[in-house]
């Protein structure tokens, strides 16, 4: 049982792998720059909105050849900030 | 029917490329079409041992370019197809003997001459993939299920993009099928998936590869092996045809459908 797991997950494995390091292969980001990048996003519309970091999602994503980067950055409500 | 200049390449060596490129020669002319194939891997000859012609090369592609004999000596013709040619690599270690702008020149001396002309890149993408590239009118990129040679397979993918060439077909070779339904190789829908461009082939792992290139006789010729069936399929889906792919070609197996039922996928 153990053995079909483990057998199950090697081409999951390689394709996930492959998944990351072909984006950073085609934009030239290592993901510490990516890493970098979101926190100087986050900084900047921070220093304009209230910005729920928790929730933050930001991501490279692949559609065919071409990547985008992905981000969900939901505000917090003007009307909960007063409250708290 | 205008000729058209094919380039078959992968980045990473040993994929198969050159027994590709023999294949879809042999497949294309036994199949009625003129074909020269040429090596582009100077310094490296090797598709002429392939394709069991080694010992007829008298003239070769840097002797073309450089004036000492004339095309038509160059283009060797195959034992069985009286249509095929082949223009061998030099064996000359000067890497820089030929330029892209030599190739397309030597490609459009050929033009008129044939229907298909193969280009056998070599591995990388240094000057002589460059080479290679210069004349296409398309480019096959060859992979096999393998992270090292995905991965590559998108470097070179990447380059033709950004040399705004026409976007180029894949081939997966060496699919073994048995180790795809135990999840243990990358099926050929995850290799589409990860590079996203179109497929033109899926070969199939085959010992029959390894007894006809001992022979210098590809495989294409065998009418049994499952190998030569998928280079034949690629060769009539060049022409235009539309050949369904084989059953090993698609590996969206039934355990992999009942996981997405399961939504574990």
């Amino acid at each position: 049982m153990f053995n079909w797991f483990r057998h199950k997950r090697s081409a999951q494995n390689a394709k996930e792998r492959l998944q990351l390091v072909l984006i950073h292969d085609r934009t030239n980001l290592t993901s510490e720059e990516l890493t970098a990048l979101k926190d100087e996003i986050l900084q900047v519309i921070s220093r304009h909105v209230d910005i729920d970091t928790e929730a933050v999602q930001i991501a490279v994503e692949h559609d065919g050849r071409s990547q985008r980067l992905v981000a969900d950055i939901p505000l917090r409500s003007l009307t909960r900030r007063r409250a708290g | 029917m205008a000729s058209q200049v094919i380039t078959v390449s992968s980045g990473k060596g040993g994929v198969g490329k050159t027994t590709a490129v023999a294949n879809i020669a042999v497949a294309l002319a036994a199949n009625g079409s003129k074909v020269a194939c040429v090596d582009g891997d100077i310094g490296l000859r090797n598709l002429d041992v392939v394709m069991g012609l080694e010992n007829r090369i008298v003239y070769d592609i840097v002797d073309v370019i450089e004036g000492r004999c004339r095309l038509r000596q160059a283009m060797i013709r195959d034992k069985h197809l009286p249509d095929l040619y082949l223009i061998p690599a030099a064996q000359t270690r000067d890497k820089n003997a030929v330029s892209p702008s030599d190739m397309v020149r030597l490609c459009n001396e050929l033009r008129p001459e044939v229907d298909y002309v193969i280009i056998d890149s070599p591995a990388g993408i240094e000057r002589g993939f460059r080479n290679a590239i210069a004349p296409a009118d398309r480019v096959l990129v060859v992979t096999n299920p393998e992270v090292s040679a995905v991965r590559d397979a998108d470097r070179v993918i990447g380059i033709l993009e950004a040399e705004e060439k026409h976007a180029p077909a894949l081939v997966i070779n060496r699919l073994n099928p048995a180790l795809v339904k135990q999840h243990d190789m990358l099926s050929a829908d995850d290799v589409l998936d990860l590079l996203g461009i179109a497929l033109i082939g899926v070969v199939p792992e085959d010992e029959t590869v390894i007894v006809s290139s001992n022979r210098g006789t590809p495989v294409a010729m065998d009418q049994k092996s499952r190998a030569g069936q998928a280079f034949r399929n690629i060769a009539r889906r060049i022409k235009g045809e539309t050949v369904p792919f084989l059953d090993l070609e698609r590996q969206a197996g039934i355990w992999d459908r009942l996981q997405k039922i399961a939504g574990r996928r």
